[in-house]
């Protein structure tokens, strides 16, 4: 990941070069250190460093004096002090110096790997190497938006025309249908996909919880706040908020929401520092936001300012085509993670799943297969391997002729279906014996598949 | 060649609380795993003026568990734990070697003031110890935001990536075990 950048660490305690260029290693930075000035000068003429970690207080040359000599060798060099609590003053003489920052032994893990990224993000916007952002040129979807059907194709292009700006996406389906998904692929193909996304959802909290959530909480906040949280707004920065089920969140948390969408700066909880962010928004909700406005239950200008560009996903029933392809999909992705020899979908079971009309959309669908994934024996699942409900309500959907003789030798074999074949199970689950089973069998020619 | 991956627990967890852990691991790293319960002497590792334990002197104890180079070693382990230059650390690993170890007590909920989730610890407790684990078969930090070898300076940022590594540490994974 950062191969391309040279850290170069000077202290005169063993334990924190150590420390730190294990610390640094894990990273990929390619790693120097000096234990005194002289040697890390001669660091400094032997290879070119990107930031120099420099200890204040060293035996001989100090690292105040030691800053003079490497600005002289490399100006552009950028220098970070480490000290211990006594030496502030002596950082803060070192910043007028033009250090780019100082840190305090020992130092938050969380801050140090902050204030280098920060270093190297300055590093690459003024130094020499100035590249051109790399464009992006090839879409590609999240992993498991799976469909070729024509209403998905357009959901394609949609992401794609969207993903490069940074206009505010509604993402707008039924429950179920992957909204979360859709909201990967836009940040995926974003400029911030190396940032991260952060999703919040908003139907699953409470108010007050919600609030923290959002916006963190400094220590002392509350009872029980022992320490400061970072709130989901803070560890979107540079990336991709997420707000799912946007349409159940409180006109109140809806007010505070506005104002952050608006200034892009908030408070943590209990705390007056102002802090700035920097993300883009996708928000997503089943509901018809419309009405809610219109009822007064959804702020229309929170509203107008989420509602920018909309992409709705369609439910499952409406892209049938679909179904073969996400069900082959997630056989093969869950014969992969369970380690399990079963590739492929028997035709009596596709029959059954393209049939369904799954009111919970692609999640049910899904829920099905890794079910059938995990009881199935066989290389190809069967439709008993599926879920129990999804034959029977298909079942008692089409029965194929009117005659009780027709619906009794559908009943029997779907029970046998189910039961593996399995004739003592079977039988008393039809309320009669062996003999009048096997009887059955062979009066409606019924085979047990091979 | 590796041919175990042991997880060595000095926690107060229990052996069925790291059975989900156990199969995530076998997943990724494709070898068995076995849980071991193991004692440490916590005592030489504690640092008095910081009132926490120093990582990698239970690092170089949990090393001496180790019976061959064909193994890698990961401990859980409750108490805070830092590094000198650092205030504290999640867990620490060897570089390309064989130990591990992860702590649980910044990954629970009540550290941060909140009511606690055990699930929720299990499932940070699993992706940390993949993560170190992944360290020791020398996977670099990853910059996907959701591949489990992101580093995480913070606990939110743990609950943000996913527990298996990115399509190129997976690669990168293969080639360093072949
Ligand atoms: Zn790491
Ligand atoms: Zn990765």
């Amino acid at each position: 990941m950062n191969s391309n950048y040279s850290i170069l660490i000077v202290d005169d305690e063993a334990i924190v070069r150590d420390s730190l260029s294990k610390w640094f290693r894990e990273d990929g930075f390619v790693i120097g250190v000096a234990d005194n000035s002289a040697t890390a000068l001669r660091q400094l003429q032997a290879h070119r460093w990107d930031v120099i970690l420099l200890d204040i207080k060293m035996p001989g040359m100090d690292g105040i004096e030691l800053q003079q000599r490497i600005i002289e060798l490399d100006p552009n060099v950028t220098i970070i002090f480490i000290t211990a609590h006594a030496t502030i003053e002596s950082a803060v003489q070192a910043l007028k110096r033009g250090a780019f920052d100082y840190v305090t032994k020992p130092v938050d893990p969380d801050h140090l790997s902050h204030l280098i990224q920060n270093a190297l993000k300055q590093r690459k916007l003024t130094g020499e190497n100035i590249k051109l952002k790399e464009s992006i040129t090839e879409f590609f979807k999240a992993d498991d938006i799976v469909g070729e059907s024509p209403q998905m194709k357009k959901v394609y292009e949609l992401i794609q025309t969207v993903a490069s700006t940074e206009t505010t996406v509604m993402v707008r389906g039924e429950s179920g249908t992957g909204k979360e998904l859709i909201a990967r692929a836009i940040h995926s193909n974003s400029q911030r996909k190396f940032f991260p996304i952060v999703t919040v959802n908003c139907g699953a909290l409470p108010e007050g919880i919600l609030e923290s959530e959002l916006f963190g909480h400094e220590r002392g906040a509350f009872t029980g706040a022992q320490y400061r949280r970072k709130g989901k707004l803070e560890l979107a920065d540079g990336g991709t908020l997420f707000l799912d089920e946007v349409g159940n969140i409180t006109m109140k948390t809806q007010m505070d929401l506005l104002r952050v969408l608006e200034t892009k700066q908030f408070t943590r909880v209990g705390g007056n520092d102002i802090i700035r962010v920097d993300f883009r928004v996708i928000c997503a909700t089943n509901k018809d936001l419309e009405k809610a406005v219109a009822d007064g239950t959804f702020r229309e200008d929170l509203y107008y300012r989420l509602n920018v560009f909309s992409i709705t996903v369609p439910p499952l029933r409406e892209r049938k085509s679909d179904i073969p392809l996400i069900a082959n999909y997630f056989v093969k992705k869950y014969s992969q993670t369970m380690g399990k020899q079963i590739n492929c979908i028997s035709p009596e079971a596709m029959d059954v799943l393209v049939r369904h009309d799954w009111p919970g959309n692609v999640r049910e669908l899904v829920n099905a297969i890794e079910r059938a994934m995990v009881i199935g024996t066989s290389p190809a699942l069967k439709p008993q391997d599926l879920p129990f409900q999804l034959l029977n309500l298909d079942k008692k959907k089409k029965p194929s002729s009117g005659s009780l003789a027709a619906v009794e030798k559908e009943h029997i074999e779907l029970i046998l279906e189910q039961n593996g074949w399995n004739i003592s199970r079977s039988a008393e689950i039809l309320g009669i014996d062996r003999v009048t089973l096997y009887n059955k069998i062979e009066k409606y020619g019924l085979q047990k598949p091979s | 060649m590796i041919n175990a991956i042991y997880i060595l627990n000095a926690s107060t967890l229990q052996e069925q609380d790291l059975d989900r852990i156990v199969h995530t691991v076998k997943t990724i790293f494709r070898v068995p795993v076995f849980v071991k319960q193991v004692g440490l002497d916590f005592g030489s590792a504690f640092d008095g003026s910081r009132g926490q334990w120093n990582s990698t002197v239970l690092l170089s104890q949990i090393i001496t568990n180790s019976v061959g180079d064909d193994e890698k070693l990961v401990a859980i382990v409750d108490v805070d734990l830092f590094i000198p230059v650092l205030t504290f650390v999640f867990g620490e690993a060897q570089f390309k070697g064989t130990a591990a170890i992860v702590s649980t007590h910044r990954l629970a909920n009540q550290f941060y003031g909140l009511e606690e989730d055990k699930q929720q610890l299990l499932q940070r407790l699993e992706k940390e110890i993949v993560h170190e684990l992944g360290h020791t078969f020398g996977l670099y930090h990853c910059r996907q935001f959701e591949c489990v070898m992101r580093s995480s300076t913070y606990v939110g940022e743990i609950d943000l990536k996913q527990v298996f590594p990115c399509q190129d540490c997976q690669r990168l994974l293969l080639k360093n075990f072949s």
